[in-house]
């Protein structure tokens, strides 16, 4: 068998590989339930037809899908200048602090105010946890991986907090049981964001705003001067060094741009479904990490991040309203790994030609291609 | 009052008890390492080994020490499997390895594989059938200070500092150590030297999935003997950590864990001594403490002798060298 590396992918190729890694997975997955005494065909069926096709499903994968939009935005975003930040798990906390706070603080003005209030409270203070490890990893050349990552068990820890353990803003004290069983403090009815009934499905505002965030993030990547030079520090710290881009700067700021986005999805955990700062159930989601497996399987493109991201919603949706003896939990993740290892399998075909048997004659090693890049997924 | 009573010396022997399952996955991701493959998936390879190590001490009957040292072996070999899966993605077919190790955690961690495991074989709530407990080595427990800090902690303590010797041994007294090396510093040069790159990446991937497997079997076999959807609880994180922390060098990764088994023990000892605070503040110690060290460890004085291997998350392609 013989790698070569391909001078240009064919276009078909690019759509082929993510199916045919798609398919894959889902086979390989089939062998975990068998193995289980599951049935793999009746269980997909199931679940196609929970994320997608029964009444109401795609109004909840819609539901599931506007937070991985942003994370998912929040790794792309990062993952594209090799910025390794996965905290996104603890930013969408942090946003979800911020937009109850300022919603809570704002209660006694009008709606429209209350939910700019919410945003705003929401992308600051995502954007302000993911400046830790920036700065850290600006100044101090910190391995931002594990400076995010154990930013999200504080984090956890400190949703935990803010309702369990203390008297905090955000806790609700005014009844006798609620302060027996700890519970957040419900936000007012006009701090509910709008949603847009399209008839076979309910867009929440999330969503929308998801959305307008992968327009915005595509066209600061292709049109703005900093976006382009964020892209050149992805492909080359030393070039950017050499042609003057202030590296610190902009590694600060695109930590900060991710965690304003994941900040983005802890705020519509709070407006669009949630209305009360509820530590379990953000805990228990796992929404960040899924982040990480849509913008990776999207290949860090914005508008891709959407489709992966109603794709991987509506499998996450079945997940939960089937969860029981009969689908055990676990299963999601599982299938969410087992794409990943087939999408990253896959992109071995994408960008070398693989030739079984035969004698060839090596073709002359194009100048362009630089060793050192060897490694890195192609933006 | 007892001497062996003191906090000082019960926190040194609870830091040595909660810091080595650290010093397992540390090691492994150490030897993982050295060849040039970077493994994020320590977390979830832990976790497959703390279920299976679980599942093992509930189905198997035998005698205490049998059944312990099996379910070990059980969880090491679950944690090679699933490290096996990032072996061939990043050596065999040169996927990016930061993105392969994270997909690792998400399929086998605590949202994955081992949840599902866990709950297919019904495993929550059980308490363990066996249990690794505090042996008194050569009678001398009741030694004052020492005792209780060297003398009595369970046979996988010990087993970690066996471990270190004989990774210390093997990277720097031996031809494969030093073969490991050069695989990590620069694979053409090991390659024109005739080692196999590919085989040497493959299999320190795995003796690292081992030991991160026995790592995790040690939380549900010794900290806390049961199983609890993600009980490792970032422990595979501070692994990485750990690995820079100690310079890449297996003697640091003691004094990295039993610092972090302090911090993760500090809370319980602390609390058994009516120290009131708020749990959350003990509980986020050494998440906190892991990043101040890292900073510590990757500015000044440090930087100049970091020891990384220089090849470190790089795919070696011969015909691009």
């Amino acid at each position: 068998m013989r790698i070569q590396r391909r001078l240009t992918t064919p276009r078909w190729l690019l759509v082929a590989v993510p199916i045919a890694s798609l398919v894959a997975a889902f086979a390989a997955a089939a062998v975990v339930l068998l193995a289980a005494g599951k049935d793999p065909i009746a269980t997909y069926a199931r679940m196609f037809d929970r994320g997608f096709i029964a009444p109401g499903a795609l109004t909840s994968t819609l539901v599931t899908a506007t937070p991985l939009l942003s994370t998912g935005l929040a790794a792309a975003a990062a993952f594209r200048m090799r910025l390794w930040n996965i905290g996104g798990e603890g930013q969408l906390y942090l946003g979800a602090v911020g937009a109850s706070g300022t919603g809570l603080a704002l209660h006694d003005q009008p709606g429209l105010v209350i939910i700019a209030g919410m945003i705003l409270g929401g992308v600051l203070a995502g954007a302000a946890w993911a400046i830790i490890p920036g700065l850290l990893r600006a100044y101090f050349n910190t391995n931002e991986i594990i400076t995010s990552l154990m930013l999200n068990y504080v984090a956890s820890l400190l949703l935990s907090y803010l309702i369990f353990d203390s008297q905090s803003f955000w806790r609700d004290l005014s009844t006798f049981s609620a302060r027996r069983f700890p519970q957040g403090k419900v936000l007012p009815d006009a701090a509910t964001w709008p949603s847009f009934d399209l008839g076979f499905a309910v867009v929440p505002f999330g969503f929308v705003l998801g959305i307008l965030a992968a327009l915005l993030l595509w066209f600061f990547y292709r049109s703005t001067s900093f976006g382009f030079e964020a892209r050149v520090l992805g492909d080359s710290f030393s070039a950017a060094r050499y042609a003057g881009i202030k590296t610190r700067r902009v590694v600060v700021a695109m930590m900060a741009l991710s965690g304003a986005l994941a900040g983005l999805g802890g705020a519509s955990e709070i407006g669009d479904f949630r209305h009360v700062l509820d530590p379990r159930g953000l805990q228990q989601a796992g929404l960040g990490y899924a982040g990480i497996v849509v913008a990776a399987l999207a290949r860090y493109n914005p508008f891709t991040v959407a489709v992966v991201a109603l794709l991987l919603g509506g499998l996450a949706n079945a997940g939960y309203s089937l969860q029981g003896p009969d689908f055990p939990a676990g299963l999601v993740g599982v299938l969410q790994g087992m794409i990943l290892f087939f999408a990253l399998g896959g992109e071995l075909l994408l960008r070398y030609r693989i030739s079984l048997g035969g004698r060839h004659i090596t073709p002359p090693r194009p100048l362009a291609v630089a060793t050192g890049s060897a490694g890195a997924t192609q933006p | 009052m007892n001497v062996n009573e003191s906090i000082v010396v019960v926190l040194a022997a609870s830091a040595i008890f909660y810091g080595t399952p650290l010093v397992f996955a540390a090691v492994g991701e150490l030897l993982a390492e050295r060849s040039g493959v970077l493994n994020l998936g320590v977390e979830g390879m832990m976790l497959i080994g703390a279920v299976t190590a679980f599942w093992s001490v509930q189905h198997i009957s035998g005698p205490d020490w049998l059944v312990l040292l099996l379910a070990t072996l059980i969880g090491g070999i679950a944690g090679l499997a699933v490290s096996l899966i990032h072996a061939i993605l990043v050596v065999g077919l040169r996927a990016n390895q930061i993105v392969s190790g994270l997909a690792l955690t998400i399929f086998a961690g605590a949202t994955g594989l081992s949840s599902y495991v866990g709950n297919v074989a019904r495993l929550g709530g059980q308490p363990a059938h066996h249990e690794f407990a505090a042996i008194n080595v050569i009678g001398m427990d009741d030694a004052p200070v020492l005792g209780p800090i060297l003398f009595h902690q369970n046979a996988l303590v010990y087993a970690s500092w066996v471990l270190v010797l004989l990774a210390l041994a093997y990277l720097y007294r031996t031809r494969t150590g030093l073969h490991l090396r050069a695989v990590g510093e620069s694979p053409q040069t090991a390659d024109v030297m005739g080692v196999d790159v590919a085989l040497y990446r493959y299999l320190h991937t795995l003796a690292g999935g081992l030991l991160a497997g026995v790592g995790g079997a040690y939380f549900s076999l010794a900290i806390t003997p049961n199983w609890i959807d993600g009980m490792t609880s970032g422990a595979g994180w501070i692994a990485i950590a750990l690995v820079i922390f100690a310079f890449w060098r297996p003697e640091l990764t003691l004094v990295g864990a039993y610092l972090f088994g302090l911090f993760s023990s500090l809370g319980f000892v602390l609390q058994a001594r009516q120290v009131h605070l708020p749990p959350e503040v003990l509980a986020s110690l050494p998440y906190v403490m892991t990043v101040v060290v890292l900073v510590v460890v990757s500015t000044g004085w440090a930087k100049q002798r970091l020891g990384a291997p220089a090849a470190l998350g790089t795919p070696y392609v011969r015909e691009e060298r």
